[in-house]
């Protein structure tokens, strides 16, 4: 047993492995019960298998001020966030998971600093402040080559870093190098993904912001996730047009790019927005206060980078288009640069666990 | 308001369901009782019984007042700690898996009490209870399909997800809803009963003594499990070594003040449920998890390194209620249960880690034994085991021959260190004393006569139908059975009282 988080996810699981009420919440109770003592990567793997529902904690006889003062998902967040850290790659990043609210914040602020810095330095006060329309108009404000190439190089770097990391908490949480293509399990992962399995607190939705029952986050997750992935086609379908059709960007309105990316942008605007408001009604007893930063900051970059992309569609034919661009590329910057050392990775680790679980409910059923 | 139009409110829709009482709910809180005018209904406790009772007088439009002795964050009494409800049902549902009809659940009462039960009350409680899980649905209860440990229950037993405390939690928000006034951290200390009538009652909250006026009583406080001077007259010094599984909130006060006032009691005042449990348990409310399962797989010594009853009689489940009695009955009334490494993994884990020895020796150091005397012992019952199948699932023919006491199945030797040590101590569960009730949950007095608007539910009445032993879930019936009853007759007697004056 390493650290004090540890030791008490130990202690709390020992309690529950001896009730097991809640095993009808989620997953975390049954993965519990294949087991009867817990390695540390028992631990860290039921840690991110848990999706802070919180129904656990409301119903728990031993929750605080019971004398075994039993917060299952405030341990488990704070469990989390140590394989977070442990899991980062390269290592020497670790220490970004510490004070990460601020650290993402100020990491957007230089990178929307940087990009509107640069934008002026290089193309001038006047390219940056007329109005520009037509094809090719972005690339006049900020150049094909100075658009392109760092966010590409940049993609791969994330993409690197997000894959590593995931090998890492393969291996933390006790995964097996071969489990990783179990066909079956990764289609049961991506299933409990996609319809958020697990935020549904065995049917009923989840104790958030208070001890309700609501499926209101669960929707406004979904509204996050689903906004994300439709950026994200529209990214694609533009880098599409304009490598392989020519047909450089800006697109019109009634596009495939335009038309995901508003759709997208306006989903992950209501599923932050949604979400921040949850976050600052929410009962902060079972939740982490190491957390609350890095939580806080992604939630709120996302909604300001999809705010800054929806301003600049309704903006793009006036002056202010040139530096809304520079605004927006630079929250996109700031995204990217964050991902892999911010709340972005708990989608990857979690279908780890999930992918684990998955593994795990079929060796049982044969 | 006034009186014709209370009792019109009052006897609106006295049986009809929940979704139709909002309206008039509506209406009866906005114009509400003022100070001056007596509560209708109060409802003494806060557990399953209490809210039950609390909840339907509601819907049937009379003013509740809840007074429950624990703080908000213990409310609940030992419902807090239950899982699931027993219930009569002719066919399976989303989370029973087939019927369970009257005369298997008579069947199923009569043998865990011995016949020590009221049959006239007891079919009484079967029949009420047919498909109140529905009726718990609409009032805020989630229930789940039982799963893995509990799957023995799928049929009878429904499951609340999360628990009783999850099932606490919704009772009170719907009671809320409804308008119930609750209060928390209200200990009754009296009642004022005249002639076998309520008229009052006084309770103690925040340093301050209040009395409450109400036209009826539903006493649902519990039993006196946590009252270990009670617990005494029966039991002498050695309840001071008990440890109490449930709220320490259930002083039993109000069951004391019922027969101190003419109630007829019911049941065994000197038993309780008693299971042997987990020795470093809290002294309350340690529930569920200071259980262990682990006595039928070794042996088991008391402070004098002595075997002292049959380990291996019967299944675990059918035998930990006479445990809590067994170690009761040795000296400092502790126990120790050891086994070795062969059979770690054959039971539920406990929450508290086991103590762990190479040797019997060692093992007697680590707890306090005689070491001569326990390796006596463990030699004695290892020499008498004879060899047999061993197997966990059945009442196998791993036996002693020779020994006293016997042990009569998974006897095998302990001989494969680590070996695993865990003290034991009574736990006491319930009670088993309560007030006699008729069929409307008023309560019997002494001379014959039932109470007109003094009623119980739960576990203060309890004894009426469970007499002695234990069937899981079933607390929970009587509990839900007997609150709705109470809280629907009080409504009745408040409506005719009205009328009549």
């Amino acid at each position: 047993m390493s650290s004090t988080v540890l030791k008490e996810a130990e202690r709390v699981m020992r309690v529950c492995n001896a009730c097991r009420y809640c095993e009808g919440f989620c997953a975390v109770f049954p993965a519990m019960e294949r087991r009867r003592t817990f390695t540390d990567q028992d631990l860290k793997y039921l840690a991110n298998l848990c999706h802070n529902c919180r129904g656990c904690y409301y119903a728990c006889q031993y929750a605080p001020p019971h004398e075994f003062a039993l917060n299952v998902p405030r341990t488990m967040a704070q469990l989390r966030l140590e394989t977070y850290r442990a899991s980062s790659w390269p290592q020497a990043m670790k220490g970004f998971f510490q004070n990460n609210g601020l650290l993402v914040a100020l990491t957007t602020a230089l990178s929307v600093a940087v990009v509107l810095l640069l934008t002026l330095l290089f193309q001038g006060h006047d390219v940056l402040f007329s109005t520009h329309t037509g094809e090719g108009a972005f690339y006049r404000v900020i150049p094909y080559a100075a658009m392109v190439l760092p966010f590409s190089a940049l993609a791969g770097l994330v993409l690197v870093g997000l894959w590593k990391g995931f090998v890492s908490q393969w291996q933390t949480i006790g995964g097996l190098p071969h489990d990783l293509r179990h066909g079956s399990a990764h289609l049961q992962a991506i299933w409990d993904v996609l319809r958020l399995k697990y935020l549904d607190g065995g049917g009923h939705g989840c104790n958030y912001p208070d001890d309700r029952f609501s499926m209101i986050r669960r929707n406004f997750h979904h509204a996050v996730f689903y906004g994300f992935m439709l950026c994200l086609a529209s990214t694609t379908v533009a880098f599409v047009y304009d490598h392989l059709r020519h047909l450089p960007a800006p697109y019109p309105f009634w596009s495939w790019p335009v038309l995901l990316g508003t759709v997208g942008g306006l989903a992950l605007l209501t599923g932050t927005g949604g979400l921040l408001y949850l976050k600052r009604q929410m009962d902060r007893e079972p939740a982490a206060p190491e957390t609350f930063g890095m939580d806080v900051a992604f939630t709120v970059l996302l909604f300001l980078t999809s705010l800054t992309g929806l301003l600049l569609l309704v903006l793009r034919t006036t002056p202010l288009m040139g530096s809304l661009l520079a605004v927006h590329m630079g929250f996109v910057l700031g995204l990217f640069v964050t991902m892999p050392y911010g709340k972005f990775v708990h989608g990857t680790y979690r279908y780890a666990a999930l992918l684990k679980n998955a593994v795990e409910q079929a060796c049982e059923n044969e | 308001m006034g009186l014709s139009q209370r009792v019109a409110c009052l006897t609106r829709d006295m049986d009809g369901p929940v979704e139709r009482q909002g309206e008039m709910i509506g209406t009866e809180t906005s114009t509400s009782v003022g100070p001056s005018e007596p509560i209708d209904v109060l409802v003494i406790g806060g557990g399953n019984a209490a809210l039950c009772a609390a909840m339907t007088a509601r819907e049937a439009g009379a003013s509740v007042l809840v007074l429950e002795s624990a703080p908000v964050e213990f409310r609940g009494g030992n419902s807090r700690h239950t899982r699931n409800l027993r219930y009569l049902h002719d066919q399976a549902n989303a989370v029973l898996t087939g019927p369970y009809k009257e005369e298997e659940f008579w069947e199923d009462l009569l043998r865990v009490t011995d016949g020590n039960t009221n049959e006239a009350l007891a079919r009484f409680t079967i029949r009420e209870s047919n498909n109140v899980g529905a009726w718990m649905a609409r009032h805020g209860c989630k229930f789940q399909p039982s799963m893995r440990g509990t799957l023995h229950l799928s049929r009878t037993n429904a499951f609340f997800l999360g628990g009783g405390k999850a099932l606490m939690n919704a009772y009170y928000a719907t009671a809320e809803r409804l308008g119930v006034v609750i209060q928390y951290d209200a200990d009754v200390r009296d009642l004022d009963i005249e002639d076998g009538r309520f008229a009052a009652a006084t309770y103690e909250t925040g340093g301050l003594t209040r009395t409450v006026e109400a036209r009826a009583v539903v006493v649902a406080s519990g039993g006196f499990q946590a009252n270990i001077d009670w617990l005494k007259e029966a039991w002498g010094a050695a309840a001071d070594n008990f440890i109490i599984r449930g709220t320490p909130y259930d002083k039993g006060r109000m069951l004391r003040v019922l027969l101190d006032k003419g109630a007829q009691p019911v049941g065994d005042p000197r038993q309780c449920h008693a299971v042997a449990i987990d020795a470093r348990a809290p002294k309350f409310d340690g529930g569920i998890v200071t259980r262990l399962d682990c006595v039928s797989f070794g042996i088991v010594v008391n402070k004098n390194a002595e075997r002292f009853y049959d380990e291996g009689e019967d299944f675990w489940p059918k035998r930990y209620a006479i445990w809590g009695r067994l170690v009761a009955q040795q000296p400092e009334q502790i126990a120790y249960s050891i086994i070795d490494a062969k059979s770690i993994d054959l039971f539920m884990p406990s929450v508290f880690l086991p103590i762990e020895a190479q040797s019997i020796r060692e093992m007697a150091e680590k707890l306090e034994l005689d070491p001569d005397s326990l390796e006596r012992t463990v030699a004695n019952f290892n020499a008498a085991t004879r060899p047999g199948a061993f197997d966990a699932g059945e009442l196998d023919d791993c036996t002693t021959e020779g020994l006293a006491p016997p042990k009569s199945h998974w006897a095998r030797p302990l001989d494969t260190p680590p070996y695993y040590g865990y003290p034991l101590r009574p736990g006491i569960t319930f009670t088993y004393l309560g007030v006699a009730v008729n069929e409307c949950a008023q309560v019997r007095m002494q001379d014959g006569t039932s109470a007109p608007n003094i009623f119980a539910a739960g576990e203060i009445m309890a004894g009426n139908i469970l007499g002695q032993g234990y069937m899981a879930g079933f607390g929970m019936t009587i509990g839900t059975v007997f609150g709705r009853i109470a809280g629907k007759e009080a409504v009745r007697y408040v409506v005719d009282s009205l009328k009549g004056s």
